[in-house]
């Protein structure tokens, strides 16, 4: 059980009112029609599954219903930071 | 019943007190303050259980939460059944009903005896492991087999009477184990104001200070106990949990604590009070102050009741007044193994010796047992042990200074009790549930928590500090780091004094050998109540075991209820000696939650019966409730499904709803429907972008149907939404898919299209949703509102606002049954009131109320697809013959639209959305029902389709069915067969899926 | 829009966003999610000692406003009609008189008004606030439940995660929050009385869950 900090909501609230939404910054092509099968299919079917650092998507939908972003570590559980879409994660992988 | 082995005087029972209790059968007595142990103990019982694999009799070994063998079950009546509990942690109380579980008939004549002999070789090490490379089918039988021969309790065959509570805590600073350490950072943490939680497993705080004869500056060490205990009841922000056990340590801190609230006090619990409680803690700091477990020495017959560990006997003698035998024999690596020597002795009971492995023991404890008479028998250990339902006597002999053999004569000496001591364990489980892994200290022999990502403090026993003046400071630095982490000021904590009593060096022995090879000694056990012995690890790592992890699943060591919390370092030892290796090269040890075994109730709490899952109504539920209606679940919500009178089956009923709104009209509780209000200037253009289909030009006053896909192009949710004003719309929904579509909303506009002006609010529950359907359903409504109802001036896909009883509504003129409809919104809180005069001016049309069920079927003659049931994340509007609902004409590439034209999507022979016409028309093919082109062909068919919904058509007078088909839509008039499981084949016939009113001609009228 | 029923398409255009009165004259009484409850009679008959007290405030007018709260204009145009500026802080509320105003997102708002108000107040707005807003009545898809008593934070603490230690949850906090496995909008009025909205579809079952997690303090029901 995660202990999420909203961004929105500046306090610390239970995983259980938060979904998690995937992969964070995976933008939708802007020409979509653009875009070869091949493209479009890691646009749609393509996620990383690291060890360690990686940056998800969540949303507070028991509470303000607004998406942000997380870092956490796969491995330790660790939330390294949370942050508004539109901001850019300050912890990376190496 | 006289307690042989009860003191006069000394313990903390209370002696005026007397209880009543049954084992077995028979009753016995014992006194307020005791646990069901102790009592056991004080009345002489020897055996509580038969061992699982070879069904030896088993004791009493220790006095907590690592007790292998006296695993009872509890419970007066069939309803309060409880299994698995420790005698060693219930408390006495009046009346108290137990029962050993393991043997068969009862642990003094057991059956399995006999057969236990040879059950060691029915049941090799490695039972476990070879039995599942056997095919799975038999796994089941092997299970059975197992558990009947063990008897691992049972759970209760009616309904519980208690009820259990759960409950969410938070905290600065959670400190679990109130013995010396965790006493002392509780006392520190809370003097600084911090909301502390202070939980212990028993029933009194102090811990070990609660069975020693230690003084803390120079008085009772219970007089410091009960002035902390006092002071930290004096702070509001205080929250003291005793008789309560932390049994998970999860991410973040989080911290599950089982606390028995009425389980010492009654076999049900008073009335109104809850019988236990899961506290769910979120702690800014978790202090572990669990203490260490002592760790037994393993040698032969070393399961023969009347061998325990030493602090247990201590405990019994100093806490419970309780000495468990008449004659002890001590076998020791170390000085405080005496501890229990000097305890005896000084309740007036005989000790024989002290059998002591070190050549030359020096501490002054040893002193004590030598200036009071003690026979210390050194460079020596017990190295078996006879008797069978007790122990008669041990055999000592002299064991090599690196304790690998036996280097002299075997001398016997007569006993009935042992006690035994190899030295400590710290209890550093709930270290390890968030994934820490244990690492190994040389200097206390033993596994301390290893690094952690968790906000956590330890302090005391496990760490190794066993020094109670080190066990104290150690607290108060736990303490005093969680109050500065926490961002408060310490306050001054003055810690008392205790005695020092100087220690001679520990030996490292675990196994102690046997004149005979450990393969061939009498059988020494390392993990009671798996019954793992020191030759089946030896066995284990000769077949090629090499990992810990490894052995432990081949033999199934600390696969327990205890989780082998006395077995598992020995085992390690043996395994480590046996590869040649030390104990940390052969891996290290994880426990899992729960530390102790928790009860169903209490993991259930107040999530059952009634309170299971939430279940939604709409404001018309009494008026379906009194109706009769049967419900079906849709998501969370109670729907009607149909509306039985009396004397019908349910396809009667069906029937009859089905005919009614055909022939008059009918009503539908249709509130549970998603619904969404959209408002903002570019309302219209997200629609577009979400829906398959055009909005652009959709006029106030006017509605539309609508597809939403996904990215990949398939279909995941539809519905009707209408154009409100300019910059406003309410979308409806599927009703399951409600609060996925608003959040698939949310997701574009914020993280895709933050530029487009818009807000979406769920109005579901807001807006009472009553459908009127049939041909009458007009003349009904004019019956209740004065507006011009005509289809000129209220056409199809309409939607006006006008008064319905005298209730403000929107009315919305479209259709799911294909007849004509008028969807009659009001205020929920209106929503029975206009429901009822509904019926009051209905009767005259024979209104009929209908649920999910008619709805399914007539929206089937219709052909018209429900999303989740005819779709299923695979199909594009165009397999669902729906391209007429995608526009390709919209300028922005909406939400599917390149995901429908990959290849995959635009290939030939995709599976097409067909209606099914059985040649046999009452046949009703089954959903889900597989199609197949040749009936006749040979097993595995080419299965070339499948049936998404199938009914009976009261209304056409033959079965009806949409379905699947590769390449369906260019196959109307093949003949498709569905071959059942009971061996019949349904012939059908590719046709339309529209089987009513093609031209839609009854819902435009 | 003298008479809804003779509006016109052109006129109902002309609103851009459809406004109606969705409450019909005093001859017809509303029914709030727990009706069925009957709790007017339970507060007759039923115990009168307790540690947990529970009021209906029912048939309420409920508006959800959204706006951007960098809009100075209509935040203005909000105060104006609400006699109260909306709270910005994050989980703050405000109240003036009947009206009060909880903070549920950084761009939404819910306001509770007296029930006959609703269309009044929701007309005003409309008047007063232009550019991208939206307000939503809401008022049939909630009700209202007062909860005070010694034992309502020990009550609360069975039904929610959230930390109600007075310190972080003082009066005027206000969350959205998982309660009873559904969801309430919780807001402390006093020391020991708290406000919930919580969702009509499930009342019922908040209304059983309240019912037997108050077991143990004992439940009294007010008018
Ligand atoms: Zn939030």
């Amino acid at each position: 059980m995660f202990h999420i900090y909203c961004p929105h909501c500046a306090e610390y609230r239970e995983e259980e009112e938060f979904h998690a939404a995937g992969q964070a910054h995976i933008a939708r092509p802007l020409d979509p029609e653009a875009c070869s099968d091949k493209e479009w299919g890691e646009y749609m079917f393509f996620r990383k599954n690291p060890r360690g650092i990686h940056h998800e998507l969540w949303v507070h939908a028991a509470g303000c219903r607004k998406f942000f972003n997380m870092t956490r570590d796969t491995q330790s559980y660790e939330i390294k930071e949370v942050y508004k879409i539109g901001e850019k994660p300050s912890v990376v992988a190496e | 019943m006289t307690q042989q082995n009860r003191l006069q005087s000394g313990g903390r029972i209370d002696r005026s007190k007397s209880l009543t209790f049954t084992y077995n059968g028979k009753q016995y007595k014992g006194f307020q303050g005791d646990t069901l142990a102790s009592a056991m103990l004080a009345n002489g019982v020897n055996v509580v259980s038969r061992s699982f694999k070879y069904s030896r009799p088993r004791g009493i070994v220790a006095a907590g939460a690592e007790e292998p063998n006296a695993i009872l079950q509890l419970g007066a009546t069939e309803a309060t059944q409880v299994p698995n509990v420790r005698a060693t942690q219930q408390e006495l109380f009046n009346g108290l009903v137990s029962q050993s579980t393991n043997g068969w008939p009862n642990v003094d004549t057991d059956v399995m005896s006999v057969l236990g002999k040879v059950g060691g070789k029915m049941m090799p090490p490695g039972f476990y492991y070879k039995t599942f490379m056997f095919p799975e089918s038999l796994w089941n039988t092997y299970e059975s087999l197992i558990r009947k021969a063990a008897g691992m309790g049972r759970s209760p065959l009616e309904n519980d009477p208690d009820f259990y509570d759960h409950i969410n805590q938070h905290c600065d600073v959670l400190i679990v184990g109130a013995g010396p350490a965790g006493l002392a950072a509780a006392l520190t943490a809370a003097r600084s104001g911090a909301r502390v939680i202070l939980a212990d497993e028993q029933s009194e705080f102090g811990g070990s200070l609660l069975s020693t004869t230690e003084k803390l500056d120079g008085k009772p060490a219970s007089e410091w106990v009960s002035a902390v205990t006092e002071e930290l009841r004096s702070y509001d922000d205080v929250m003291l949990l005793p008789r309560s056990t932390v049994n998970g340590y999860h991410d973040h801190n989080f911290v599950t604590i089982h606390e028995r609230c009425t389980d010492h006090l009654s076999d049900i619990a008073p009335v109104n009070q809850a019988r236990q409680r899961l506290h769910k803690v979120r702690a800014k700091w978790v202090v572990l102050a669990t203490g260490a477990h002592e760790r037994p020495l393993v040698y032969s017959n070393n399961d023969v009741p009347g061998c325990m560990v030493s602090g247990a006997v201590s405990t019994y003698i100093n806490r419970y007044g309780v000495v468990p035998g008449n004659e002890l024999v001590v076998t020791t690596t170390n000085d405080y193994g005496y501890q229990s020597a000097l305890d005896w002795h000084d309740a007036g009971r005989k000790v024989v010796a002290v059998v002591d492995t070190r050549a030359n023991p020096a501490g002054e404890r040893v002193d004590a047992a030598r200036q009071r008479g003690i026979n210390v028998i050194t460079g020596s250990a017990v190295i078996d042990v006879q008797g069978s339902k007790r122990v008669s006597g041990v055999s000592v002999a002299p064991i090599s200074a690196d304790g690998n053999k036996v280097s002299g004569s075997v001398t016997k000496l007569s006993t009935d009790t042992v006690a035994t001591s190899g030295g400590w364990s710290p209890v550093i489980h709930l270290s390890s549930h968030t994934g820490s892994r244990p690492i190994w200290n040389d200097e206390i022999v033993g596994f301390v928590p290893g690094p952690t990502v968790q906000k956590q403090l330890t302090a005391g026993g496990i760490n190794g500090s066993y020094n109670t003046n080190s066990v104290l400071s150690e607290g108060l630095e736990a303490g005093l780091k969680a109050v500065a982490e926490v961002g408060l000021n310490a306050a001054e904590v003055i810690l008392p004094i205790a005695e020092d009593v100087k220690e001679g060096a520990a030996m490292t022995l675990f196994h102690i050998p046997h004149v005979k090879p450990t393969s061939q000694a009498p059988k020494q056990f390392v993990d009671y109540q798996t019954d793992v012995t020191a030759a089946g690890i030896e066995l284990a790592c000769r077949e090629g075991f090499e990992s810990i992890e490894h052995v432990k699943r081949y033999t199934a060591m600390g696969f327990g209820t205890d989780q082998g919390k006395l077995g598992n370092i020995n085992g390690m030892a043996v395994a480590a000696k046996a590869l040649n290796k030390t104990i940390p090269q052969t891996g290290t040890t994880i426990f899992r939650p729960n530390y102790t075994p928790i009860t169903f109730g209490a993991i259930a709490g107040r999530n059952c019966g009634a309170l299971f899952d939430p279940k939604r109504y709409s404001a018309m539920q009494m008026w379906h409730v009194e109706r009769g209606a049967k419900f079906e679940d849709v998501g969370q919500w109670k729907r009607p499904w149909y509306f039985p009178q009396a004397g019908e089956n349910m396809q009667q009923s069906l029937d009859r709803e089905c005919l009614a709104v055909r022939d008059s009209v009918g009503i539908l509780d249709a509130s549970t429907l998603g619904k969404i209000d959209i408002q903002g200037k570019d309302a219209r253009e997200f629609l577009g972008r979400i829906y398959s289909n055009a909005w652009a030009k959709l006029a106030v006053g006017k509605c539309r149907y609508g597809l939403m896909c996904g990215e990949d192009g398939m279909v995941f949710d539809d519905g009707v939404s209408a154009c409100l004003g300019d910059n406003h719309f309410l979308m409806t929904t599927t009703t399951g898919g409600a609060a996925r579509v608003l959040e698939w909303l949310e997701l574009y506009h914020q993280t895709e299209w933050p530029e487009l002006e818009v807000y979406f609010n769920t109005v579901t529950d807001h807006w009472s949703t009553l459908t009127i359907s049939g041909p009458n359903s007009r003349k009904l409504l004019a019956e209740l509102t004065d507006y011009d109802l005509s289809n000129d001036n209220f056409s199809f896909m309409d939607w006006k606002q006008i008064k319905v009883a005298g209730v403000p509504a929107r009315v919305f003129r479209i259709s799911f049954t294909g007849e004509l409809t008028f969807e009659i919104n009001v205020q929920a809180n209106y929503g029975t009131h206009v429901w009822e005069k509904l019926f009051e001016a209905g009767a005259k049309y024979n209104l009929t109320p209908y649920g999910t069920e008619t709805m399914h079927i007539l929206r089937a003659e219709k052909g018209f697809i429900i999303a989740g049931q005819d779709t299923d994340g695979s199909v594009h509007p165009f397999d669902l013959g729906m391209g007429w609902c995608v526009s390709n004409k919209k300028p922005f590439s909406y939400v599917g639209k390149r995901g429908m034209n990959r290849q995959d999507c635009v290939r030939d022979n995709r599976k097409q959305m067909v209606g099914l016409k059985t040649k046999d028309p009452k046949m009703v093919i089954p959903e889900g029902a597989q199609a197949v082109l040749d009936p006749n062909e040979p097993i595995p068919m080419k299965m070339v389709g499948h049936v998404t919904s199938s009914y009976w058509s009261a209304n056409l007078g033959h079965s009806i069915a949409m379905g699947f088909i590769k390449g369906g839509l260019d196959k109307m008039g093949e003949t498709v067969y569905y071959p059942l499981v009971d061996g019949t084949v349904i012939e059908a016939e590719i046709c339309s899926p529209i089987f009513l009113d093609p031209k839609g001609e009854r819902q435009n009228v | 829009m003298s008479d809804l029923n003779v509006m016109t398409a052109a006129e109902m255009a002309a609103t851009k966003a459809a406004v109606m009165d969705q409450v019909p004259g005093p001859e017809i009484q509303g029914q709030s999610p727990l009706h069925h409850a009957d709790l007017d009679s339970l507060a007759k008959v039923g115990p009168k000692q307790g540690g947990v007290h529970l009021r209906e405030h029912k048939l309420l007018g409920h508006l959800t406003l959204r706006l951007n709260p960098e809009n100075d204009d209509q935040l203005a145009a909000a105060e104006r009609v609400l006699g109260v500026a909306l709270p910005l802080q994050p989980l703050t509320s405000v109240e003036n008189g009947s009206y009060s105003v909880r903070w549920m997102s950084p761009d939404e708002w819910l306001i509770l008004v007296p029930g006959l108000e609703a269309f009044d107040v929701e007309s005003k707005f409309r008047d007063e606030m232009g550019g991208h807003y939206s307000l939503v009545n809401s008022s049939g898809g909630s009700t209202v439940l007062e909860l005070s008593g010694p034992d309502v934070v020990e009550l609360l603490k069975r039904c929610t995660p959230i930390d109600l230690h007075p310190k972080l949850f003082p009066v005027g906090k206000v969350v959205s929050t998982v309660f009873a496995k559904s969801s309430a909008i919780i807001r402390r009025t006093g020391e020991q009385r708290f406000e919930l909205v919580i969702r009509r579809s499930f009342s019922d079952y908040i209304w059983l869950w309240l019912q037997e997690t108050s077991r143990e303090f004992g439940l009294v029901v007010k008018v």
